[in-house]
């Protein structure tokens, strides 16, 4: 499971996640991070069953938690299924089905926004 | 040999006998029967293309106001017109932008939006004749308000196109859509089997009369299209179609990010099948078509070509370019090109549609696509660089640098090892920063690494846009040992500019 953290500056100059991978002893895999000096966001993957204990972990230390249900949606209006958005996806979310239409395997998308950007139908969001 | 007329093939139409396949079931059946076979066989196939294609627009007759006007310029939705034609007309290019929007919108967004039913706020301006006395004008129309609105393309439905990578290190936004550094993936355009140029590549039923699938609306070729360039596969067509009879399914006004606005068109060719030629052509097979994949990091007009591909492998998903394996992206949807040849397969079994043969076939030899004539000499980089350039070598101080600029009254001083490589960048801002923190020692410590270069070949425009894209206003000039050779900056170019 996904979730962002939503992290303030003094949060981002400790070790939060190490300390959070220390305590609840469960491996975090980092997505994305976004971390600039005014603060960020960093996308974490875990385990379901370690999902409520690692999520704990965090806010305990005062950090802000979205799970990431619908990270990318797509308005099937919009979408003329060309498939342009499927190249530029560093996680491999988009590919055809046997009879060309688009689908999307979104729990792997880490809302990086390329196929936001390529889409020439402005059909694709990030989800909030 | 079997043979066959347009007029037999209509009489079946008309009695309900016709059989009509789409390209992609052709080569199953000529496999089969043989080309002979399929011609008895089958009367028509059809194809299809749903993809961006820019050079689209539309006539638009607006009626006359009261008191009317001859309208000087005209804006759609924000999006100006064409209207040097007379007074109520005007033509809406695909790629033109809505001067308060951008590229978020453009032409080919007022295009769907007409199509599509909505309101569109109309904005015109003129100097006012005896004949034509108003001088401005705003008004909203929908499309049953205005007369004609006759999409008409002056170049579609390309036979084939490039495949687009880019092996430079930088993120291209082309209108083959965003190109990630060093062959991080490739685009192409994806009709391939489906494409109607390819599946009579010799025009023997295509050219001037041909009425074809136009985005939902019986349309017509109207004739050879711009760049027709059929010695090298790459022949396109003319079009022109009634919008209020189109299906805005396809009619789709596209954002290329960066690049600038477009309109997906959908275009399905019947193809009569008259002869064992015609049968054999309409086989062709995804893995039979290739094309070239170009290298867009490259901006010339010759784009170099890294490898041939087959659409079969296109459509695999994966090519290799030059040992790496890169994911591939259609830019067209073969979803609805494949829904487009089955509509128009469909028109042609219930009655609807009856092909016709073109009063005069697109040339088929001797077009050529001729680059532009360009006057005078485009200015190298060579030629406004500045050749005595001061440097200095890696390992001195800050300092030592601060006195070189001082002493030589200009802003950057590239920096150069031992063997007068190229190392790095010193600019007199990053000395002032230094001097303020008391870093004064070592330049290696405050000197630009990533250092961005020009050659002395390449063309000024070129050079402009790299200092543009990163925000610098000079760069070294390096020949091919790295070893700086001069430096251009923004305002040598801005010079030049203003002399020409
Ligand atoms: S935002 Fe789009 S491109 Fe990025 S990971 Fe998600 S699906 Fe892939
Ligand atoms: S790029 Fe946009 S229109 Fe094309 S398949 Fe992806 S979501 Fe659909």
């Amino acid at each position: 499971m996904k979730f962002i953290l939503h992290a303030t500056t003094e949060i981002t100059s400790k070790p939060l996640i190490a300390e959070v991978i220390l305590e609840t002893g469960t491996l975090l895999n980092i997505d994305r991070a976004d971390v600039k000096s005014s603060g960020g966001e960093v996308v974490i993957d875990v385990d379901q069953d370690r999902y409520d204990i690692v999520t704990a972990a965090f806010k305990k230390r005062g950090v802000t938690i979205t799970p990431l249900e619908q990270p990318i949606i797509k308005d099937d209006d919009e979408c003329v299924n060309c498939g342009a958005c499927i190249s530029v996806c560093p996680t491999g979310v988009i590919s055809f089905n046997d009879d060309w239409t688009v689908q999307m395997e979104i729990a792997r998308c880490v809302q990086c926004g390329a196929c936001v950007t390529m889409c020439p139908q402005g059909a694709l969001m990030v989800g909030k | 040999m079997s043979e066959k007329t347009i007029q037999d093939i209509n009489a079946k139409i008309a009695d309900g006998s016709v059989h009509v396949v789409t390209a992609e079931e052709m080569p199953g059946i000529v496999a089969e029967l043989g080309a002979d076979g399929a011609v008895r066989e089958v009367d028509i196939v059809t194809t299809g293309t749903f993809g961006a294609m820019c050079s689209s627009g539309a006539f638009l007759n607006l009626g006359h106001s009261d008191p009317p006007i001859k309208m000087q310029k005209v804006w759609f939705n924000d999006v100006e017109a064409y209207t040097g034609l007379a007074a109520i007309d005007a033509y809406m290019g695909a790629t033109q932008l809505s001067e308060t929007r951008g590229m978020e919108y453009g032409g080919g967004h007022v295009i769907e939006d007409l199509v599509a039913g909505r309101s569109v706020d109309i904005h015109a301006t003129a100097y006012g004749t005896d004949c034509y006395p108003r001088k401005l004008l705003d008004t909203t129309v929908t499309i049953d308000d205005i007369n004609q609105a006759t999409m008409f393309n002056p170049r579609n439905g390309y036979q084939k196109y490039n495949v687009a990578t880019n092996c430079s290190e930088r993120t291209l936004y082309t209108y083959m859509g965003t190109l990630l550094p060093d062959r991080g993936n490739a685009t192409y355009s994806a009709a391939g089997v489906l494409s109607p140029l390819y599946n009579d590549p010799t025009y023997q039923t295509i050219g001037v009369g041909s009425r074809i699938f136009l985005s939902g609306a019986q349309g017509y070729i109207t004739g050879q299209g711009t760049q027709h360039d059929p010695t090298n596969n790459f022949a396109t067509i003319m079009v022109q179609g009634d919008m209020k009879q189109m299906d805005p399914k396809y009619v789709r006004g596209a954002t290329f990010h960066g690049y600038g606005t477009s309109l997906y068109v959908g275009i399905g060719i019947p193809i009569p099948i008259l002869n064992a030629d015609i049968a054999r052509a309409t086989a062709i097979t995804d893995a039979d078509i290739t094309t070239n994949v170009l290298d867009y990091g490259v901006a010339r007009r010759a784009r170099p070509v890294l490898r041939q591909v087959t659409y079969e492998e296109l459509k695999s998903g994966m090519i290799d370019i030059n040992g790496k394996e890169v994911t591939t992206s259609p830019m067209s949807s073969f979803h609805d090109a494949r829904a487009i040849a089955g509509e128009l397969k469909e028109w042609i079994q219930k009655g609807k549609f009856y092909p016709t043969l073109p009063v005069e076939n697109l040339p088929n030899t001797g077009v050529v696509f001729k680059p532009m004539k360009q006057m005078g000499e485009q200015p190298s980089v060579a030629d406004v660089m500045a050749q005595r350039v001061t440097t200095i070598r890696q390992g001195l101080t800050v300092e030592d640098a601060a006195r070189a600029i001082t002493e030589g009254n200009f802003n950057h001083l590239p920096v150069v090892s031992d063997e007068d490589k190229l190392v790095g960048i010193i600019t007199a801002w990053d000395i002032a920063k230094a001097v303020a923190k008391s870093k004064r020692d070592k330049l290696d410590d405050i000197m630009t690494r990533n250092v961005v270069t020009a050659d002395a070949s390449e063309p000024v425009d070129t050079a402009a846009r790299k200092l543009e894209l990163h925000n610098i206003s000079a760069m070294p000039v390096v020949n091919k040992h790295s070893k700086v050779v001069g430096i251009i900056t923004s305002d040598d170019i801005s010079k030049l500019v203003a002399r020409r």
